[in-house]
């Protein structure tokens, strides 16, 4: 699967789970970028994406992510 | 069942409307989505919650302390949540000498924590059961060793519930169960746990949430009460007007297996205080002979309170069942095979829960057994016999028809009240008719069991319970009153409520000229009544009025010494 397409599949799992249609990723974006993409949403994040592309992160993976960028490479390793 | 991303979006829905419910939230673990999914839930179920979150972690700390958080919230609802992770590292921790302790240190933390709630609040507490973990330490050897964590848990599981047999305020949220239901794998995600310090999965928590929202509606007279059963292919195979009673599909015939099995389970249902009704289109005679004659069937015609076979629409014998009932729809559960049918009921009557039964009737059950539709927080002797008393309904109904004069009618009836203070054997029926009574409820105040308990300890409080019995069999426990020390000559009704099937025999003024017998005789000049207006209980809202209290400063009185004893054809028992 293309890094782009896989993009765009985060992007709308974004917006459905935290529920704001105004949500634009790049892969440069980080927690800090995104309204209420918290500790507490991140898990709820981390379960939509495992679900989408039927997954599964592992525990040191779910904490390892700086930006979009490497959740999508992880992404890609498993896709 | 929505999932809990659904539940989220509730979040941001109009709660204003809604009944506000207090609840303290407690857990071992991080329980902010156990949080959201029960608010979210909540709403489904007409419940604004009101939800307390104690820190992580400090169950002892906010329960032991009176002085807590916890206290000054003063919840209606408590939930605690230690969970079986947890439970665990306590195990490990054990010198290997105390493991067999686990199980019973649990319990007495337990039982201390419940009890310090009891003394301090008028709240209910739901506690949740541990979800199994085998560690395979011993293998299936554990089940032969009292030391294992196996052994431990179960052992806690087991013995919780004769605790919450015991201790009325304790309600069990039976996680156990859901786990084998749903499996460990959708229960538990080790990764998230690892991270979050969250052990309940998002996708469990859904259904975690409905299970807790069960007990809370039902702890505030949210219930079903009634069963509408369709007959052709639900209760047995086949169509007894085409097929015939030898054909129809009962027992060891074709896949009658199925609905045998289904029909014990009803059976059960009723036995519990379920009332049962047929809703079909038959011809009558040909729908009943199966009930008559078939060897095979489980449910008979003496266990059926209302029994409609016509050709007309299942909307209306819907609602004649319900008017003969006197129950609200919303009490009810319609289960109908045919889809066409269920849409049509559906559309017709929104507030009756009508479940999308599988296509297969071998699924029935286990299909129904997920839903929990009858969750209850209460379980008496007398729930058995209800169908008999909805039947002696029907029965003077028709009786009543053939008298041209009401109090003809009425003396024929040879009526009996016992009138008794409350006692510990009365309590669970008194507790429950609290619960149960929404339409002739003056001020709909539910009390739990230990509600009762403490009024009887306590010196302002007088109380009463009815019972009726009639020519046709005995109605039971149908009518509490608690009269409260008001001021120096007053006593305040606090309660005034009456099951709805036994309107319009003169209980009312029985119930009247009993009490202002009790006021006079102990000194006291005045009733003072209230109307508390709910969405069911318009019924009663010239109750007063039509008594000869008056209207003052929002509150009805009755001056007792001016009283006239009202004429009835009821008798002391």
């Amino acid at each position: 699967m293309e890094k782009q397409d896989i993009l765009k599949t985060v992007n709308a799992v974004f917006i459905d789970t935290l529920d704001n249609e105004d949500i634009v990723l790049s892969y440069d974006t980080t927690a800090n970028d995104v309204e209420d993409w918290d500790s507490l949403n991140h898990i709820q994040l981390v379960v939509a994406i495992e679900k989408q592309f039927k997954i599964r992160f592992t525990s040191h993976e779910i904490q390892s992510w700086k930006n979009v960028g490497e959740m999508i490479d992880c992404i890609q390793t498993k896709v | 069942m929505k999932v809990f991303s659904q539940l989220k979006k509730n979040l941001k829905q109009d709660f204003s409307l809604l009944k506000q419910i207090k609840v303290a939230l407690l857990g071992d673990t991080a329980t902010q989505f156990l949080n959201q999914a029960l608010r979210g839930t909540g709403y489904d179920y007409g419940f604004d919650l009101q939800i307390w979150e104690a820190d992580f972690n400090q169950i002892e700390r906010q329960v032991f302390d009176t002085a807590s958080e916890l206290y000054a919230f003063n919840p209606d609802i408590v939930i605690i949540f230690r969970s079986a992770h947890k439970l665990v590292t306590t195990h490990s921790k054990l010198n290997p000498a105390q493991y067999v302790t686990l199980a019973n240190t649990e319990l007495d933390l337990i039982e201390s924590l419940v009890n310090t709630l009891n003394a301090q609040l008028k709240a209910q507490v739901i506690y949740f059961n541990y979800s199994e973990i085998d560690d395979g330490v011993f293998g299936s050897y554990a089940n032969k060793t009292e030391a294992s964590f196996l052994f431990q848990l179960r052992k806690l599981n087991f013995e919780l519930m004769t605790l919450a047999a015991k201790m009325s305020g304790l309600y069990i949220c039976d996680l156990s169960s859901i786990q084998n239901r749903v499996g460990k794998t959708v229960m538990f995600q080790p990764s998230i746990y690892i991270n979050s310090e969250m052990v309940l999965s998002i996708d469990a928590l859904p259904e975690i949430a409905a299970r807790n929202l069960d007990i809370i509606a039902a702890i505030n007279g949210k219930f079903k009460k009634c069963l509408v059963l369709d007959l052709d292919n639900t209760l047995w195979g086949g169509i007894i007007g085409d097929d015939g009673i030898e054909k129809i599909q009962l027992g060891t015939l074709g896949i009658g297996k199925a609905f045998t099995e289904f029909q014990y389970w009803i059976k059960k249902l009723k036995n519990r205080g379920i009332i049962l009704a047929v809703c079909s289109k038959n011809t009558e005679a040909i729908a009943k002979e199966p009930f008559e004659n078939h060897p095979d069937m489980v449910l008979h015609l003496d266990d059926i309170a209302v029994f409609v076979a016509n050709w007309e629409n299942k909307v209306d014998n819907i609602r004649y069942i319900q008017q003969v009932l006197n129950i609200g729809f919303d009490s009810m559960v319609f289960l109908d095979d045919n889809p066409f049918e269920r849409n049509i009921v559906r559309e017709g009557i929104p507030e009756l829960t009508v479940p999308e039964l599988p296509e297969d009737p071998a699924e029935y059950l286990e299909y129904l057994y997920s839903l929990n539709l009858f969750e209850t927080v209460s379980f008496s002797e007398a729930d058995a016999a209800r169908t008999a008393q909805y039947q002696n309904q029907a029965k003077m109904l028709q009786v009543q028809q053939t008298f041209n004069n009401e109090d003809d009618f009425l003396k024929s009836l040879d009526m009996k009240s016992l009138v008794e203070p409350f006692n510990k054997f009365n309590t669970p029926r008194v507790s429950q008719l609290s619960q149960r009574s929404n339409q002739f409820n003056l001020r709909t105040v539910r009390y739990t069991e230990q509600d009762i308990e403490a009024i009887l300890n306590d010196e302002n409080y007088f109380t009463f319970a009815f019972t009726l019995e009639d020519k046709f069999g005995d109605n039971g426990l149908i009518c509490m009153i608690i009269l409260k020390k008001d001021a120096q000559e007053t006593l305040f009704i606090d309660t005034w409520l009456m099951s709805c099937r036994v309107l319009k025999r003169g209980m009312e003024a029985f119930v009247l000229n009993t009490i202002v017998d009790f006021a006079r005789s102990n000194g006291y000049g005045w009733l003072k009544g209230e109307y508390l207006p709910t969405a069911k209980n318009e019924m009663v809202k010239d109750h007063y009025q039509n008594l000869g209290f008056q209207q003052k400063a929002g509150y009805w009185l009755l001056d007792v010494n001016g009283y006239q004893h009202k004429t009835c054809f009821i008798i002391p028992k």
